[in-house]
C-alpha cells in the first residue's frame, strides 16, 4: 500500500482520541477500517477490539494473535476551582510539555481549554523560574464557575488539541501516535492480506489500557488462546538530547525486539525473513521488561510465544509525537509476509533445544 | 441619556472586526519582519487617511486631518509586531534539526511539546524533547531551555533557512465571548486603530503608527513620534490579565488574588504608570471621565512593571502627553492569549469616544 493511503488511514485512526478505560469510540473507526476485510469481529469484556481472518488449513488450525494497543494517554479533571480546572495524567506525562498545551476538555460538550502556568508570584517559590508540576498547572477554558460548574465534572476527559500535521519525506506528526501508528500497520496489514490465502487464523486485537495494567491484551489472550503472538509497538526514535544508544533512526527501519520477552525462535524467523525481504532493521534489546503488551501476554495460561515489533516514534508521549509512513509500511508488509508463510507445522519446530 | 441611548451613537464593533482580528492574528510578523501585518494594514487603512507612508524602519505612518481650523495633533500607536523564534544554525543536517533563538519575553516553559510555523511558506516544525520514558524523575524538574531545544522539521528536505523567522502555529479562534489567538498582543491594538481611521474626528489630526519592534525595545514607536511630531501619545496595546486563583486548597473563604494586575471582562485598562511611562494625569481624567460618562467599564491596570510604544513617545522632541489604553489578555507571549470580545469593543467605544470629545484645552492645563 502506499504511503499517501496509509497516511490517511492513520489521520483516521488519531482523529478519535480514545485514553486508556474509555477506548470504545475508538470501536467504529475499527469497524470501518478492518470489518470489511475480515469474518468476524466482537468486543472483549474489557473493550478490546477482536477480528478474525479465518486460514485456510484443515481444522482444528493454529492461531497467530496479532496486538495493537488502542489506548493513549491523556488527562483528566480531578478539581474546579473559580472556572479553572486541575488535572491529573492518564499515562505517563512530562508536565514540562504541557503549559501552553491547547487540549479539550469532554465535558458535557467538547470545550476548547489551553494548559496554563499560572504568573510566578501565584507559585510556590521552588517553582516560581523551574518546571511547574501538573498540580500547580490549569487548564483555561475561558469559563465563569457558574458555567464551569454546569458544563464540567470531576472526571471528564481531557485529550490533546493538535492537528495532524504532514511533514516531509513521508514524516507525520500527531497526538496519538503511540500507538495508532501500530493500529495502522495492521489495518495496513488486514487490507493486504486479502490477496492472500493463509493457513492459519489470524487474530487481530486491539488492545486496551496498555499505558495502564495491560488489562486488555492479557484478556485478549486468555479468550483467543493464541499459539503464537506478535506485539506490535512504538518505539524511541532519536531526537534531540535522547541517548544514542537506547534510541532508532526515524524512517530508516523498524525495529526487532530481543530478551526474555520475545521468543528467540520466532526473533530468528522474523529476523531472517526481514533479511530475505531486504526489510531494514534494528534489533531492540529489551534486557528485562519491553514496555510493551508483550510482558503480560507471554505469561498468559500456559504461556505464548511472543514477539515484538517496533515502529521507532519521536517525542514519544507528546502532543507532537513523529513517525515515518515508511516504517510502518515496512512493519506491515514484514506482517503479511510472516503471517503468508506460516506452515501448519510451524509450531513444531519452536522448540529449546533447536533455538539459540 | 440613558445608556441604550448613548450606546446608539457608537460605531458598530462586530462579526466583521472579528474576521479582521482572525486576519491579522494568524499573520505572521515577528520584531524586524512586520511585512505580512503591515500589508493587511495598508490594504484596510488606504481609504480612510490623507496621507500614508512607510518610514525606514517599516512603520505605517497615516494622517487623518480634522475639518477645524484649530486641530489638536493626536498620535495614536498600535505594535505590529509580535515575540517569536528565529533559526540560528543548522545542527544535524542527516534529520533536520536547527537551533533557535527567542524573539522578545516568551517564557522557555511555554516552548516544548509545541508546534511552530515558518513564516513566509507553509513550513512547519516541532519543538519536542527526550521521551518521559528516558528522563529520569529527578531530571524532569529541570528546566528544559532554549538551548536544549531544536526545531525539528521531520527531514533535510525543506526550505527553511538560517535566519529565518517563525511563531507558535496556533490559529485564531473564538470561543463563545473569548477570543483565543497567538499575537492578541498587539493585534487586538492594531484591528481597533484600524477601526479608529474610520471615522472622522473634526478637532484633531489624527497621525496613526502601526509601530514596528516594539517587543524588542520600543524601537519603531521612537522614529514613529518624531516623524509624526504630534502634541499628544495614546497608545492602545495589549496587558496581561493574572486574574488566576490562588493556591490556596484548604482556607475558607479563600483568600483573594490581589496581584491580577487586569482582570478579563472588567473593561479598558487604563495606565497609571509602568516602568517605562508615567502616564499624563490629564489624559487619566480625560478617559475616566469619557468612561463614566458613557457608563462605558474601566479599570486601572495596577501600577508597576512592563512597558508599552508610550515609554519611546513621551520622551521625543520636546516631550509628548501620552498614555497607554489596554486590552486585558491572559497568558500573552505564549502560544495563544485570551481575550474577551466585551473588553476589545468597549476599549474601541472608549478609544472614539474620547477622541471625539477631546480638544486642545484638555492640555492646556497644567498637570
Amino acid at each position: 500500500m502506499k504511503t499517501t493511503e496509509i497516511k490517511s488511514i492513520l489521520q483516521q485512526l488519531t482523529s478519535v482520541p480514545a485514553l486508556s478505560g474509555y477506548e470504545s469510540r475508538l470501536h467504529e473507526t475499527l469497524n470501518a477500517l478492518w470489518q470489511p476485510y475480515l469474518d468476524q469481529t466482537s468486543i472483549s469484556r474489557v473493550g478490546s477490539y477482536h477480528a478474525l481472518r479465518y486460514g485456510k488449513a484443515a481444522e482444528p488450525r493454529p492461531r497467530l494473535m496479532l496486538t495493537g494497543h488502542m489506548d493513549t494517554i491523556g488527562l483528566m479533571v480531578n478539581r474546579i476551582q473559580d472556572g479553572f480546572l486541575r488535572l491529573t495524567a492518564i499515562g505517563g506525562i512530562d508536565a514540562r510539555l504541557l503549559p501552553g498545551q491547547m487540549v479539550t476538555v469532554h465535558g458535557k460538550r467538547e470545550i476548547p481549554a489551553m494548559i496554563v502556568q499560572p504568573p510566578p508570584f501565584l507559585l510556590p517559590k521552588e517553582f516560581q523560574t523551574n518546571p511547574v508540576p501538573l498540580q500547580h498547572l490549569w487548564a483555561d477554558c475561558g469559563l465563569s464557575a457558574d458555567q464551569a460548574r454546569q458544563q464540567i465534572q470531576i472526571g471528564d476527559l481531557v485529550t490533546f488539541d493538535q492537528a495532524f500535521l504532514e511533514l516531509n519525506n513521508d514524516i507525520v506528526a500527531s497526538p496519538g501516535l503511540d500507538n495508532r501508528a501500530s493500529l495502522a500497520a495492521l489495518t495496513v496489514c488486514i487490507q493486504e492480506l486479502t490477496k492472500h490465502q493463509p493457513l492459519w487464523d489470524s487474530w487481530f486485537v486491539a488492545s486496551v489500557q496498555e499505558e495502564e495494567t495491560q488489562v486488555g491484551a492479557l484478556s485478549s489472550a486468555f479468550q483467543i488462546q493464541p499459539h503464537l503472538a506478535i506485539v506490535i509497538d512504538v518505539t524511541f526514535a532519536n531526537s534531540p538530547g535522547s541517548p544514542p544508544h537506547k534510541t532508532y533512526p526515524l524512517g530508516k527501519g523498524i525495529t526487532l525486539g530481543w530478551g526474555a520477552a520475545v521468543h528467540p525462535y520466532l526473533y530468528n524467523s522474523f529476523k531472517d525473513l526481514a533479511d530475505q525481504l531486504e526489510i531494514p532493521y534494528k534489533l531492540e534489546p529489551m534486557p528485562r521488561r519491553s514496555g510493551t503488551d508483550a510482558d503480560s501476554l507471554q505469561t498468559v495460561a500456559q504461556g505464548i510465544p511472543t514477539m515484538v515489533i517496533g515502529i521507532p516514534l519521536r517525542y514519544m508521549h507528546s502532543a507532537v509525537e513523529m513517525v515515518s509512513l515508511k516504517d510502518i509500511q515496512r512493519v506491515a508488509r514484514l506482517m503479511v509476509e510472516f503471517i503468508d508463510r506460516l506452515d501448519v507445522d510451524y509450531l513444531e519446530k519452536i522448540k529449546w533445544d533447536e533455538t539459540n | 441619556m440613558g445608556r441604550n441611548q448613548l450606546n446608539q451613537t457608537l460605531p458598530a464593533f462586530g462579526a466583521a472586526q472579528i474576521r479582521l482580528l482572525e486576519k491579522l492574528s494568524n499573520a505572521q510578523a515577528v520584531s524586524g519582519d512586520e511585512g505580512e501585518v503591515r500589508k493587511i494594514v495598508l490594504e484596510n487603512i488606504r481609504p480612510n487617511v490623507d496621507e500614508l507612508r512607510v518610514d525606514a524602519l517599516g512603520n505605517v505612518l497615516a494622517i487623518k486631518r480634522g475639518s477645524a481650523d484649530s486641530r489638536l495633533k493626536v498620535m495614536i500607536a498600535a505594535h505590529m509586531d509580535e515575540v517569536g523564534f528565529m533559526l540560528t544554525a543548522e545542527e544535524d543536517k542527516e534529520e533536520g534539526y536547527y537551533r533557535f533563538e527567542v524573539i522578545g519575553g516568551i517564557d522557555p516553559r511555554y516552548i516544548v511539546g509545541k508546534v511552530i510555523k515558518m513564516s513566509h511558506q507553509e513550513l512547519y516544525g516541532v519543538i519536542g524533547s527526550k521521551p518521559i520514558h528516558l528522563t529520569p524523575p529527578e531530571e524532569r524538574k529541570n528546566l528544559l531551555g532554549i538551548d536544549s531545544l531544536r526545531i525539528d522539521f521531520g527531514s533535510t528536505s525543506n526550505k527553511a533557512k538560517i535566519g529565518d523567522r517563525a511563531t507558535f502555529s496556533t490559529r485564531f479562534q473564538k470561543i463563545g465571548d473569548l477570543l483565543r489567538g497567538k499575537a492578541l498582543d498587539d493585534r487586538l491594538g492594531v484591528a481597533i486603530l484600524i477601526e479608529l481611521l474610520k471615522y472622522s474626528y473634526p478637532h484633531l489630526d489624527i497621525l496613526a503608527a502601526f509601530t514596528v519592534q516594539e517587543e524588542v525595545g520600543l524601537r519603531g514607536a521612537k522614529v514613529a513620534a518624531y516623524a509624526l511630531n504630534p502634541q499628544v501619545g495614546l497608545v492602545l496595546d495589549c496587558t496581561p490579565a493574572y486574574d488566576l486563583p490562588l493556591e490556596v486548597e484548604d482556607s475558607e473563604p479563600p483568600p483573594e488574588n490581589s496581584r491580577y494586575n487586569t482582570k478579563l471582562g472588567r473593561g479598558p485598562a487604563i495606565y497609571l504608570a509602568d516602568r517605562e511611562t508615567l502616564s499624563d494625569p490629564r489624559w487619566i481624567a480625560h478617559l475616566v471621565q469619557t468612561a463614566e460618562e458613557l457608563q462605558l467599564p474601566y479599570q486601572f491596570r495596577q501600577p508597576g512593571g512592563g512597558g508599552t510604544d508610550a515609554g519611546s513617545i513621551h520622551l521625543q522632541r520636546s516631550g509628548i502627553p501620552s498614555i497607554s489604553l489596554s486590552i486585558p489578555g491572559r497568558y500573552i507571549h505564549t502560544p495563544a492569549a485570551l481575550a474577551s470580545f466585551v473588553d476589545w469593543k468597549n476599549t474601541f467605544h472608549l478609544a472614539y469616544s474620547a477622541l471625539q470629545r477631546l480638544t486642545a484645552n484638555i492640555f492646556t492645563q497644567e498637570r
